[in-house]
Parts: C-alpha cells; sequence; structure tokens
C-alpha cells in the first residue's frame, strides 16, 4: 500500500487527499487504463489532479485528453491529489485501480 | 442524470464506422449509446443523410447527440441532417470537429460521467489533429 493521508477537518467540510502509487501496467498509462482511471475519477465530486511527480505539474484526473497525453510510462510513480468532500475515498479508489492493474470493470 | 450523451460515428466506410463503434463499446463500456452509420445508399463509400437522421434517432437522448465524423461529405451530410432533425432536437445534436477514432473515444470517456453535451464535444475538441 502506498503512502496514504487524510486530513478530514469535518465530516461535510472540504477535506484534502494524497497518495502515490506505482505504474506496473505494462505498457504504461495506454488507451484503456486511461480511460478507465478517468472514468472512476470522474464518479467523485472532488478535484482530482495526478502527476507523476510529487512537485508537478499536475493534470486534471478527469480530463481523459490530458490523462491519455500525457503517455504516463511504466514505472512511473503517479500521485494524486484530491480535494473535496470525497478527497479521500478518491485517491483510496484511484490508487486500488493502479495497484490491481486496471481490472475490468474496475 | 439518469441519461448520458449519446454518440453517432459517421465514416464514408461502413466498416470504418462499425469498427470506431466497437472500439469504443469495448474500450469505455455500454453506459454511453452509439450509433454508426457509413456508405451511401449504393453500397459504395460516402454518407447518407437518411443513415445519419436513423442514427440520431436510434440513440436520440435528452441529454443530447454528439456527432463524429471522418471527411468531407461525413460533415456536410450530418449538417444537413441536423437541419432536418424536428425543431425541439435540433439544438441538441451537436457534430465535433475532431479526428473520429481518437474523438470518439474522447467523447464517450466524457459523456460516461455524466457531462453535458458541450463538455463532451469541447473534450473531442481538445484533442486537435496533429
Amino acid at each position: 500500500m502506498s503512502a496514504f493521508s487524510d486530513s478530514a477537518s469535518s465530516a461535510a467540510s472540504r477535506e484534502s487527499a494524497r497518495a502515490e502509487v506505482r505504474l506496473h501496467h505494462e505498457a504504461g498509462l495506454h488507451a484503456r487504463p486511461a480511460v478507465k482511471l478517468t472514468k472512476l475519477a470522474k464518479k467523485f465530486a472532488s478535484r482530482i489532479a495526478m502527476s507523476t511527480s510529487d512537485e508537478g505539474p499536475w493534470i486534471d484526473a478527469k480530463s481523459i485528453v490530458k490523462v491519455m497525453g500525457a503517455k504516463t510510462p511504466r514505472d512511473s510513480i503517479l500521485h494524486f491529489h484530491a480535494e473535496g468532500a470525497d478527497a479521500g475515498d478518491a485517491v483510496q479508489a484511484l490508487v486500488a485501480l493502479v495497484e490491481q492493474d486496471f481490472p475490468d470493470d474496475g | 442524470m439518469s441519461e448520458n450523451v449519446s454518440l453517432v460515428i459517421v465514416s464514408h466506410s461502413p466498416d470504418v464506422a462499425r469498427g470506431t463503434a466497437d472500439m469504443v463499446r469495448q474500450m469505455v463500456g455500454d453506459e454511453v449509446r452509439v450509433a454508426h452509420c457509413g456508405g451511401n445508399p449504393d453500397g459504395g463509400l460516402g454518407t447518407d443523410v437518411q443513415k445519419i437522421l436513423k442514427a440520431i434517432d436510434e440513440v436520440w437522448s435528452p441529454r443530447g447527440v454528439a456527432i463524429l465524423v471522418d471527411l468531407g461529405g461525413a460533415e456536410t451530410n450530418s449538417e444537413m441532417a441536423i437541419e432536418l432533425l424536428p425543431e425541439e432536437r435540433r439544438a441538441h445534436v451537436v457534430l465535433c470537429n475532431s479526428p473520429l477514432v481518437e474523438g470518439a473515444i474522447m467523447a464517450a470517456t466524457e459523456a460516461s460521467g455524466g457531462s453535458s453535451l458541450a463538455e463532451v464535444r469541447a473534450t473531442a475538441e481538445e484533442l486537435s489533429p496533429r
């Protein structure tokens, strides 16, 4: 499991969460994994940013054009940073998707 | 938000149209309805206004329909099809200015999250031809 920090000030208020995970998918973040990641990100209300470095540059994880366009290679460390009411759940779900190697129906 | 924006794929080639729709279903899933059409009425390469109208009707969604096209006539015939729609539907159908296959995948991914027709088109068009 990856580093995971989660600071919720109160249940309904603004929450921020970060996590990182190694991308071990053989071909990197190619078309299908990119679609799955984006679709999952869109299920959350929080703003979700993604980067291959904890210093950015950050891209919108809900933008299929940006996520696929990043052409992230295998063994990159993906950093997720979410802000919003469901930020913790969002980064947890995204990390799980990457760790489980983008299963169908993920 | 029970329904998503739908897609219509229009290519000169029925095979390209079908293949593109298959890619969308396999890569994005079936939460976005996709219709496809291609070929002229004689069975050759081309596009046909009536087939495009039928395809729009097949996947009609109150959230709207985004049309993805390949070349020249596919665009003009799709514009003509939109003009022939009943007035109340016309404003809910848009043509995306994007590469066919890539645009279809981008548009479908955007639509699968419940995005509006304008957002779906913007995402497809964000991917400019290179």
